[in-house]
């Protein structure tokens, strides 16, 4: 399936994702306390030293996941210096810069199912409100196990409408997708009491 | 239970393959994604709770780094971007849509769910969404406002698709509408 994690294995895989997250946390944290552009360098360094150390081609991977912000980072420093501020405008674009790589780094270099695992020892304290792990884990599982099916579907339909019309479908798709979605909830509802439920 | 978890669970998988498809030109040349129809979709088809929960679901695992937003983008990253106050702001325009397509009872489907839409997924999705440019972007509320303004003609249409959308699937599969159930 679809992912963002890096397939070459990094050291910074093996530290449990559990920690990792906790660093980013507290990392993004200090960011926003710093709020000079020249301290700002040294994080800036620390986590190009980062992807560095897992080699050139890794970092340049991580420069390629840095280019979807590079026009808006362009955008709010030119408006800072359109407002006479370059000062404020230095320190946000570092900040959105670092902040967004580190948090790059982990998603890079943290399977989705330790993620997972994560989120579902978080979530445990939701037991009280009735929100069980093993619901959570169930959902989770449902969705990505029905992405690709509905993706399927999605590309069938617009084949067929492409077949029986010269205009493009657009938004009329969105009906009989929906329609397949609904449909394939209730069988596995149906299938899921047929083994016994949830409970 | 296994009802409304099934439905929140794809629900959830319908918008983020919704988003991936490939951006619709409405229009008027307005390049949208259908994401933000599955999210009024959800709450007007699902009711406030579930459909909170979809969206909700749909969030988190974007933010734990599959690239299910539009553009395929991903990761925990997202939340330090301009984007964050929408994509945090999302499962609350499910909710709000969806609560008020209940309590209106009486309304159409249609006509609820065009309200809702409106109210959840687009004034307050907006306010939500300036808040996070305010706060990502250091901008201040009347430039984050302005940089919105070419979507809004987008989101009203897509307000209005979604009262054409609800209607349709409350005829084809009443008994799926939990928000009327």
């Amino acid at each position: 399936m679809l992912t963002l994690v890096s397939p070459v294995p990094t050291r910074w895989h093996r530290i449990p994702a559990g920690r990792k997250l906790l660093g980013l946390c507290l990392f993004t944290t200090a960011l926003l306390l710093i709020d000079r552009p020249l301290l700002l360098l040294a994080p800036l360094a620390l986590v190009a030293a980062l992807y560095l150390a897992e080699g050139a081609r890794f970092a340049r991977h991580g420069l390629r996941m840095l280019r979807p912000i590079l026009p808006f980072l362009l955008l709010v420093g030119a408006w800072h210096l359109w407002t006479g501020d370059p000062q404020l405008g230095a320190v946000i674009t570092l900040r959105l810069l670092i902040a967004v790589a580190a948090a790059n780094l982990v998603t890079m270099t943290t399977r989705l199912s330790d993620m997972i695992t994560v989120i579902e020892r978080l979530a445990a304290p939701l037991a009280r409100f009735g929100l069980s792990p093993r619901v959570l884990a169930m959902a989770v599982a449902l969705m990505l196990r029905f992405i690709p099916v509905m993706s399927d579907r999605v590309a069938r339909l617009t084949e067929a409408w492409r077949a029986r019309a010269p205009r493009r479908a657009g938004w009329r798709i969105v009906l009989p997708a929906t329609l397949g979605a609904l449909d394939d909830a209730e069988q596995v509802a149906e299938a899921l009491r047929a083994r016994g439920g949830l409970g | 239970m296994e009802r409304k978890l099934a439905y929140v669970a794809l629900f959830a998988a319908l918008i983020a393959v919704l988003t991936l498809v490939p951006a619709i030109t409405l229009p008027l040349g307005v390049p949208i994604t259908a994401q933000s129809l599955g999210i009024m979709l959800a709450g007007a088809v699902l009711g406030g709770r579930l459909g909170f929960l979809a969206v909700a679901l749909y969030v988190a695992l974007g933010l734990i780094g599959l690239p299910i937003f539009a553009g395929g983008k991903g990761g925990l990253s997202v939340l330090a971007g301009p984007t964050a106050g929408f994509i945090l702001g999302f499962p609350i325009a499910a909710l709000i849509t969806g609560l008020l397509v209940e309590s209106w009872r009486d309304a159409p489907i249609a006509i609820a769910s065009f309200l809702g839409a409106l109210i959840g997924a687009v004034f307050v999705l907006y306010g939500l969404g300036i808040l996070g440019l305010m706060i990502n972007a250091g901008m201040t509320f009347k430039a984050a406002a302005t940089a919105m303004m070419p979507f809004l003609p987008g989101d009203l249409l897509k307000a209005g698709l979604t009262a054409i959308l609800a209607q349709g699937l409350a005829r084809a599969r009443p008994q799926a509408i939990l928000s009327r159930a």
